[in-house]
This record gives C-alpha cells, sequence and structure tokens, in this order.
C-alpha cells in the first residue's frame, strides 16, 4: 500500500488516500476479504468483479436452496397429473421443457449446482491440503524427496489430466455411482490433477523465502523446523493461493462435467449432474431438440465464467502494478496487463 | 509457465545448466539434449506406475467386466488365467517388463492388442488434432497481435473476455452448440461421423487407406470426397480447435505486448518507425517463439479435448474408442490405451521442447 503511494506520479487525490487508509479506518466489515477488493476496484475491473461475484452468487444461491427454486426433485418423472412425458417442449408446466429421461430440465440444472458445489468444496479442500503440505515439506528440505516430487509432479502436470480423471474415477465409484462417491470421486480425480499445481507454486515460494533473512534468525535462535515452516514460510508463500483457488473451482466444475458427459456422471436417480444431461443430450440435439443441451450446458459456462472472472479480478487487485488505478488529476492511468498478469492467468488452460 | 519449466530443468539437471552458462556452441545444447531425452523415461515410468497402482487399486479387471455375469468358480479361473491372482508385485514387474518390449495389454471384450487399437484409430485423432491446430493458429494468433496492437482498446478488451468465455465453455458443449446452429438450423454442414457411407466406401476401395481421411480422399482423385471430408472435420476442428485459440490469442497479446517495449522496438519508435510497422516488422516474430513452447504443453491438452469432442461428433478416433471401451467396463483396454498415451505424450514434449531449443538459443542450458 505505501509503495502505492511512492509510486504515483502525481500526489495522491483524497479518494486515493482514502482507499488506502480504508482497511484500518473504515467500519469493520470493509476489512473482509472481498469487500476491500470491491471496494479499491474501480472501472472494467469493478464491472468484472462485480459480474463475476453475481454469477458466483446466484451458483451458490441456487445450491443452497435448491429444494424451494426447483419445481421438482432432480429425479421426479410425474406428478399429481402423471407422467411429464419425454422431451416436452418448454411450456407452463415445464419451463425448460422435459429431457429425453423423461426429468423436468429445469429442477436437474438447479439441482446440478448443487451437485457442482459440493463437487468444488471437496476438490478444493483435498487438494489444498494436500498440494501444500508436499510443496511446504518439499521446499523446506529440498534434497532427493524435493527432485522425485518435482519430476512426479511434473509428469502429472504434462499428461491429459481429463484421462487421469477417468482413470481416477475408476477407481473411486468403479464407473457408476450414487451422490456421494460420485462427488468423492470427481474431487479425488480432480484432486490428482491439481496437487502438482498447488504443489509446484507452493514450493517454488518456500524455495526463495526459506533463503530470507528472517528465516535464517529464527533457526538461529533455536526454532524447530515444524515452527519456522508454519509460522514464517508457510505464512508468506500463500500469496498466490487464492487465484490459483478459484481457478481450480472452475476447474472441478469442467472435469465434472466432463467425466459426466462420458458417461461417468452420477445416476440420474441419485443426484443431478450437468455433464451427464449433456451427453444424453447429444442425440436429441441431432433432431432438433435444442433444451436438454441448452441449458445444463449454459449453467456450465455460466457458473465458471463468474468464478473465473472473480479470480482474474481479485488477481490483477492483488497485484498493484495490475490494479487499474482511480483517476489521479485529469488523465485516466493505467498500470494493467503486464507479463505478469498473463503468466499467471495463462496457467488453468494450459492445464486442460 | 516458462518460470515453472526453468524452475523445474533446474531442480532436475542443475549440473548441466551451472557448467554450461561459461561456454558457447553445440556442446550445451548436446548435453541439454540429452538430459532432455533421458527425462522421457522418468516421465513414463511415473505415468505408468500411478495408472497401474491406481487401477489396480479397486480389484482385478475381470472382475470388474465379467463379475456378477459368471459364475464364482468361471470368473476364478479367468483371474488364474490372466495372472491376475499372482502378488501385486509380481505383477507389477510383468506389466513393466512388458511395456518395455511394447506390449501394452490385449482389450477383453474384443481380443485386440492395444498398440493395434492405437494404428486403427490414431490417425483419426491425429487428423482431428492437426485441423484443431490450424484453426487454434488461423484464429488465435492473427487476433492475439490485433489485442495487443489495440491494447486497452474496445477490441482488445472484447478479444479478452472472449478468451474468457472460450475458456468457461467446455469443449463438448461448444460442439452440440455448434451442431444446433449450422448443422440442423441451417443445414449447413454435417453434423457427426467423417465421411458419408457412400464416400467411405469409395475410400476403402480406391483410397490409399492411410486412415488420414484427408489424405485417402485426395488418392481417389474425386473432388466430391474430398469436399465432403472436409465439411465433416469443419465443426469438430472448429469446437477443439477455438478452445486452443484462446490461449493462443493470450500468449501472444502478451508476448506482442512485452516485445513492443523492449528497447530494440523503442529504438524503432524513436526513429519515427510508424506503431502499424512496429508490430507487423518487429515485434511480430520474437513474440511467435514461445508458442512453439506452449504447444507441448497444448498436446497434452488438445488429447483430453479430442476425446470429449470425438464423443461428441462420433468421430472414430481414440478418445471415442476409449469411451467405448469405458462403456464396456473393459479396464484392460483403458489402461493399456492411458499408458500408450502417456509414452506419446512423453515423446511428443520431447520433440517440442528439442524443436524449441534449436529456434530460441536463451532455451539451451
Amino acid at each position: 500500500m505505501t509503495a502505492d503511494i511512492a509510486n504515483l506520479a502525481t500526489p495522491p487525490s483524497p479518494e486515493e488516500l482514502a482507499l488506502v487508509i480504508a482497511p484500518e479506518h473504515g467500519p469493520r466489515w470493509h476489512r473482509l476479504p472481498i469487500v476491500r477488493q470491491l471496494r479499491s476496484s474501480v472501472g472494467l475491473q469493478r464491472g468484472m468483479l462485480v459480474a463475476g461475484l453475481l454469477l458466483t452468487g446466484i451458483f451458490v444461491l441456487s445450491a443452497i436452496f435448491a429444494p424451494l427454486i426447483a419445481p421438482y426433485s432432480w429425479a421426479q418423472l410425474r406428478d399429481a397429473h402423471g407422467l411429464f412425458g419425454s422431451q416436452q417442449a418448454p411450456s407452463s408446466a415445464h419451463w425448460l421443457g422435459t429431457t429425453v429421461g423423461g426429468y423436468d430440465v429445469l429442477s436437474r440444472v438447479v439441482w446440478g449446482s448443487r451437485t457442482a458445489l459440493l463437487t468444488i468444496l471437496a476438490a478444493v479442500v483435498l487438494s489444498l491440503f494436500l498440494g501444500v503440505f508436499l510443496g511446504l515439506v518439499s521446499g523446506y528440505f529440498g534434497g532427493w524427496l524435493d527432485r522425485v516430487l518435482v519430476v512426479v509432479a511434473d509428469a502429472i502436470y504434462a499428461f491429459p489430466s481429463l484421462l487421469l480423471a477417468i482413470v481416477a474415477a475408476i477407481v473411486i465409484s468403479g464407473g457408476q455411482s450414487n451422490l456421494w462417491s460420485g462427488i468423492l470421486a470427481a474431487a479425488i480425480s480432480i484432486t490428482v490433477v491439481f496437487v502438482p499445481q498447488y504443489f509446484r507454486v507452493i514450493r517454488s515460494e518456500v524455495v526463495r523465502i526459506k533463503s530470507e533473512a528472517f528465516v535464517e534468525s529464527a533457526r538461529v535462535i533455536g526454532s524447530s523446523s515444524a515452527r519456522i515452516m508454519t509460522r514464517h514460510v508457510l505464512r508468506n508463500s500463500v500469496r498466490t493461493l487464492p487465484l490459483i483457488m478459484t481457478l481450480n473451482c472452475s476447474e472441478a466444475i469442467l472435469t465434472l462435467a466432463g467425466l459426466g458427459f462420458l458417461g461417468f456422471g452420477i445416476e440420474p436417480s441419485k443426484a443431478a449432474e450437468w455433464g451427464y444431461d449433456l451427453n444424453k443430450s447429444i442425440q436429441d440435439v441431432t433432431a432438433g431438440i435444442w433444451w436438454t443441451a441448452v441449458f445444463p450446458g449454459v449453467a456450465i459456462v455460466l457458473t465458471v465464467l463468474g468464478i473465473t472472472l472473480v479470480g482474474e479480478s481479485l488477481n490483477d487487485l492483488a497485484d498493484p502494478r495490475l490494479r487499474t488505478r482511480r483517476a489521479a488529476g485529469g488523465g485516466r492511468k493505467r498500470a494493467k496487463d503486464t507479463v505478469q498478469d498473463e503468466g499467471a492467468t495463462n496457467q488453468p488452460e494450459d492445464a486442460r | 509457465m516458462t518460470i515453472t519449466n526453468d524452475l523445474t530443468a533446474a531442480a532436475v539437471a542443475p549440473a548441466p545448466a551451472e557448467e554450461s552458462r561459461g561456454k558457447k556452441g553445440g556442446g550445451a545444447l548436446g548435453r541439454y539434449l540429452l538430459v532432455r531425452f533421458l527425462l522421457i523415461f522418468p516421465t513414463v515410468f511415473i505415468l505408468v506406475t500411478v495408472v497401474f497402482v491406481l487401477m489396480r487399486a479397486t480389484g482385478d479387471p475381470i472382475t470388474a467386466a465379467l463379475g456378477g455375469r459368471l459364475p464364482p468358480d468361471q470368473l476364478h479361473e479367468r483371474i488364474h488365467q490372466a495372472g491376475y491372482d499372482r502378488p501385486i508385485l509380481v505383477q507389477y514387474l510383468d506389466y513393466l517388463g512388458r511395456i518395455a518390449r511394447g506390449d501394452f495389454g490385449t482389450t477383453l471384450s474384443d481380443h485386440l492388442p492395444v498398440t493395434h487399437v492405437l494404428a486403427t484409430y490414431g490417425a483419426a485423432t491425429l487428423e482431428l488434432a492437426f485441423y484443431a491446430l490450424v484453426v487454434a493458429f488461423l484464429v488465435g494468433i492473427p487476433l492475439g497481435r490485433v489485442a495487443a496492437a489495440r491494447r486497452d482498446r474496445g477490441p482488445d478488451a472484447a478479444l479478452r473476455v472472449s478468451a474468457i468465455l472460450g475458456y468457461a465453455t467446455p469443449v463438448f458443449f461448444a460442439g452440440l452448440v455448434l451442431k444446433l446452429i449450422f448443422g440442423v438450423l441451417l443445414h449447413w454442414l454435417p453434423t457427426s461421423g467423417r465421411a458419408t457411407t457412400r464416400n467411405l466406401i469409395t475410400m476403402k476401395t480406391h483410397g490409399a487407406r492411410t486412415g488420414i481421411y484427408l489424405i485417402d480422399a485426395i488418392s481417389t482423385g474425386q473432388w466430391s470426397v474430398v469436399s465432403d471430408v472436409l465439411q465433416h472435420a469443419v465443426l469438430p476442428a472448429l469446437a477443439l480447435g477455438l478452445l486452443t485459440a484462446g490461449v493462443f490469442l493470450r500468449l501472444v497479446r502478451t508476448n506482442m505486448i512485452s516485445t513492443l517495449q523492449t528497447g530494440y522496438v523503442e529504438a524503432a519508435r524513436s526513429r519515427g518507425v510508424a506503431e502499424r510497422r512496429l508490430v507487423r516488422a518487429h515485434a511480430w516474430r520474437p513474440a511467435l517463439v514461445p508458442i512453439i513452447t506452449v504447444i507441448g504443453l497444448q498436446i497434452a491438452m488438445l488429447l483430453g479435448g479430442a476425446v470429449l469432442t470425438e464423443t461428441t461428433f462420433e468421430w472414430k478416433g481414440l478418445g471415442f474408442q476409449l469411451v467405448q471401451y469405458l462403456n464396456a467396463r473393459d479396464f484392460v483396454a483403458v489402461q493399456g490405451m492411458v499408458a500408450l498415451l502417456a509414452v506419446i505424450v512423453a515423446v511428443t514434449n520431447f520433440i517440442v521442447d528439442v524443436i524449441a531449443a534449436l529456434v530460441d538459443p536463451r532455451i539451451r542450458y
């Protein structure tokens, strides 16, 4: 923050000063993570962040309140008036039509968000803990363990993640599965793919930080390795994690959908899953039945888009060099989109 | 990407990196290529081991495929015949030995060697990946150039948003939407398969039978066949190619922006060279070099994407076949194909790294 002021060519405007000082003096809720970034953003970046938060908010709300929003259950085939019927066009009874299996599309799209959210949570927690732990140990202690882990992580990283996820899904669920084993299968498959990424990022940070003076002084006064690792190294090396985590979330949804699309989805009677519905709609599309494919697909796109926008904006805002600054004096001052920006954000796509 | 790659290379091969820094000439390159070549083996070994451990953690493939359909005593006999009741370590060593001899197993469902499956369907996947790369180059690179030249203005913002949108759209959904629009609503293009049945027969009888249909079609000498084959390829190539195009776009944009800020471009600018010419003549080529490195990583992504694209368009390639085996619960075939793909990915990455090292002297350690 202070560096920001020093970098400015013109003296900081009152707004900008307020911005810098705000976290210390504003109301307590201004210091909450997302709120702070929202307040410090401006222009296109704020637009991206707001749009992302909005889409993500809708996704999370529909996942939590699925029973209230969805007109029917995900596996419901009939109501008081009899069977829904298969491949019915959108109507007042079924706003988004029905699938080839006779399910209500709207209900399955809404319930699908819950499956997606659960998968994200499980995948992120698993890969975060495992990746951070391995990266920390490997980077701090070095030696042969480090070399082996780096080679293993590289080998896995270079491999098509979907194929690895397929193999992992076979192991965990044997192909078909119910809600929890399906979610766990997807989550663990994604973890296998993501641990190397957390590992690499944390490890390179740890390698850099461990040669810093404060780590050495801690060692000199006799702190234990465990204490140095957790207190001094870990806390300074998690800076980049939020970005990877959001990317991890979008990747998790895409992998879950990909697995579902290939027939490794959760059975329709156990839970709703967007990828499975898309798989069942391949034949529909050829016959001109568009609603069974478009709505689950749009749900995936919007969810991933929302999370990715939040991640990209947070990444830009976290780096003073990339942050678009509020207009100071006359001309607009822009200092975003340097190489670091893309260097970090390119990662997810390469990994896919 | 490059940062992490450098890190890894330094961690794996610190000695050559240190030594060669002061020297000049072919020695450094030769050593780099050797180290890079030797790295193929641990990579393949690790991936094959991971796949083996994962697949065998659940039990044996015969029970998975036939369990419940055969009486227990017959099942046991089949398991015994295939050697799945031996200690796991013995099986693992046996498996490694056979892979070293190029034997990736035989499918349970149709008793074909996995290498034969690859030879039969690999050409189709290769063809699809080639088309997709062409689309990615044609779309991604010029647009990346536009975005860099118009940085932070309208076109750039629009292109960046579409790149994010491209990332957010699963390749199979993009495929379904393309099918819906161009196949079903507009009736412009066929929606599935690689050629119409009549042309397939023409190619079988008159063509070259390479499996790469474009070559086969050209060898028949009939233009109707060639155009049919190309028409079938348009939608799958677009679906898979646009995904990669987004990556290329961002990469070219970033590289060009940083090249436009380098000293020599600044010098040209101060001599009064027009901005348009700076982009075209000065910053353009250096920005393309990193693309070569990234293609290596894209190969893996393309293979994963190809599995989904082939399923969407019933393009009978490796991915389509893999899904057939998955549905038949033929896990021997799946394991073999994944292991074989691991080898292919490792070798392709090596080739790409070699090309990158030859093109860009900075990559040699």
